[in-house]
């Protein structure tokens, strides 16, 4: 049941071989650009032949290079978000909902669009061509668009990556809400973590054409089992170890040993804690605190990046251990020249695979 | 002066049947071609194009193998009486041959340029190919389809070289405006040529300035008044 994919395919030296399987639910797909993320979504709709496998949706089987089926995209109910909304410029918002519904009568359309229209806050501009809409009207649109023909599966490219800030948070809350009551499988594809985590159930990271992880999103952001997919979910800090005792580290590249919460099932390794993990030891904290020295800062609006050294202070700028993001407020009682910064052994994470 | 009109009735008709011929084989010769990714795909477009550049002699030459009446097409047509070489139908496949290059790179480009996106968009949406191609491909791609169809029938009104091989020069018949320049100036009736020259100067201008103002209204009501 649900939507399985069993793909390989072979393009100008690049190789993509996927297994997955998905329920109705929402899954990010986080990875690379030319990472193969693309190639899976255009299979699943029927844009792009796999040269082997089987994709299968139900009971429908959608590809299968055995039995020499492959269903046209027309036939897939499979809506497609794609990055630049890819809106029919020369149609009305209204033409451009009601493109995909031309067997249906004409009444059946027409209050089916008004339906769609209105769910998308979109009644005023049902006249309009595409021109005169702004970005989050056009996703919109093409949501609405999309939706219409009532697809089994929805997969989205990139849908905020053309909004503003301010809008994407907006949309953002906008999609939940559709999303919500869609009752099929949606694939969402996304660069940027926070989305990810928002919007989906469960994520998926796909490397270099396969798929390095698939799980829940408290798994691959708290507890990545693979250096890679540390990297990828956004980890900034990651580094070689080594493993003393069932709870006890050695990190060389940082010259420090620390203790995990869960116990460690192979011997040599790799840790990582993300850079809003790391925190200023507290009076009460007595395992893995550090002194620290600040090498270097990165500011933001609010938040600010610090690149720390510990043990000993930094030779140059670039010479740094961890990166360290925190608010600004927090940035101001940091007044000497070293402190004492506490790795959580809550936050900090063991992975099997050795890393730099 | 007694002036014999017909050679602009005559390259008028020609013209229009052609052009005619030409949009709706262009447009489909170009999406096809477009679609196509196949290995002959250079080998194709070059003789989709040839004619383009080939002397018009020379596509005059292939029609003759071609309908006259020893050719393949001439052979099968004198079975049921029928020889259309030196007739105005072989004046039309001469146009039709010597302008589809121009609809068809014309229309092609612009096909090229629509977004990928869109037409599969278009293609998610659960319609045909065919509706993908008419409602989407076609009038996205619209203004360069104009553009192909002034530049055609501008080209087959200037035809010369091909009409006069396979349709001859017959007074009323197949005597388009351009033969009639030739034969006018060659006969030293030069007021005669200025006056053909100035028709067809005047019709082909007509028709390509036409269009360009057509075009631009039509984007101007598909980009609205903007934001």
């Amino acid at each position: 049941m649900g939507l399985t994919i069993d793909i390989s395919r072979k393009l100008h030296g690049f190789k993509l071989e996927m297994e997955l399987s998905f329920e109705r639910e929402i899954v990010g797909v986080l990875g690379a650009s030319g990472s193969g993320k693309s190639m899976l979504l255009n299979s699943i709709a029927g844009l792009a032949r796999p040269d082997k496998g089987r994709i299968t949706h139900d009971e429908t089987v959608y590809f299968d290079s055995a039995r020499k089926i492959n269903i046209p995209p027309r036939d897939r109910k499979v809506g497609y978000l794609f990055q630049n909304y890819a809106m029919f410029p020369h149609l009305t918002v209204e033409e451009n909902i009601a493109f995909g519904l031309g067997k249906l009568p004409r009444e059946e359309q027409k209050r089916r669009v008004s339906e769609l229209l209105e769910r998308f806050h979109l009644s005023e501009m049902g006249k309009r061509y595409p021109s005169q809409l702004s970005g989050g009207q056009q996703q919109r649109v093409a949501l609405a668009r999309a939706l219409a023909v009532e697809p089994r599966i929805l997969l989205l490219d990139e849908p905020f990556s053309a909004l503003d800030e301010h809008l994407k948070n907006h949309m953002m809350k906008e999609m939940l809400e559709s999303l919500k009551s869609f009752q099929g499988t949606t694939l969402f594809v996304t660069h940027n973590m926070a989305e990810a985590y928002r919007l989906s159930d469960r994520i998926v990271v796909v490397n270099n054409g396969s798929v390095e992880t698939l799980g829940t999103k408290q798994e691959v952001f708290h507890n990545p089992k693979s250096l890679l997919t540390a990297k990828i979910t956004g980890c900034k800090n990651t580094a070689a170890a080594i493993r003393r005792f069932p709870r006890i580290v050695e990190i060389p590249a940082w010259g420090i040993v620390a203790e995990t919460e869960g116990e460690i099932n192979s011997v040599k390794g790799a840790v990582g804690i993300r850079e809003n993990h790391i925190r200023r030891a507290a009076e009460t904290d007595r395992i893995n605190c550090y002194p620290a020295w600040i090498s270097d800062e990165n500011e933001a609006p609010f938040r600010t990046t610090l690149y720390l050294k510990i043990g000993s202070p930094p030779a140059h700028s670039g010479d740094y251990h961890l990166q360290w993001e925190l608010d600004k407020e927090e940035r101001a009682t940091l007044t000497d020249p070293s402190f004492l910064i506490c790795l959580d052994p809550a936050r900090l994470f063991f992975m099997k695979e050795a890393g730099t | 002066m007694n002036f014999d009109l017909s050679p602009a009735l005559i390259s008028i008709k020609i013209s229009v049947i052609s052009t005619s011929i030409i949009f709706i084989l262009g447009i489909t010769t170009a999406w096809w071609m477009t679609n196509y990714r196949g290995r002959w795909q250079g080998l194709l477009d070059g003789i989709l194009t040839l004619p383009l550049v080939l002397p018009p002699t020379v596509a005059g030459f292939g029609i003759l193998l071609l309908i006259g009446v020893r050719g393949p097409i001439g052979k099968f047509l004198s079975i049921f009486g029928v020889n259309i070489i030196f007739s105005w139908y072989a004046a039309v496949i001469a146009a039709t041959v010597v302008a589809f290059p121009l609809m068809y790179q014309t229309s092609r480009a612009s096909f090229e340029q629509i977004d990928a996106n869109i037409l599969n968009a278009a293609r998610t949406l659960g319609v045909t190919e065919w509706k993908v191609f008419w409602k989407i491909a076609v009038p996205m791609a619209w203004p360069g389809i104009l553009a192909g169809t002034a530049l055609s029938f501008a080209r087959s009104m200037g035809e010369f070289g091909a009409t006069l091989m396979v349709a001859g020069s017959i007074p009323g018949k197949t005597l388009t405006i351009p033969i009639a320049i030739y034969f006018a100036t060659a006969g030293g009736q030069m007021q005669v040529a200025l006056v053909w020259v100035l028709i067809i100067f005047t019709i082909s201008l007509t028709v390509m300035v036409a269009m360009n103002y057509w075009n631009k209204r039509l984007i101007k009501i598909r980009q609205g008044p903007g934001r």
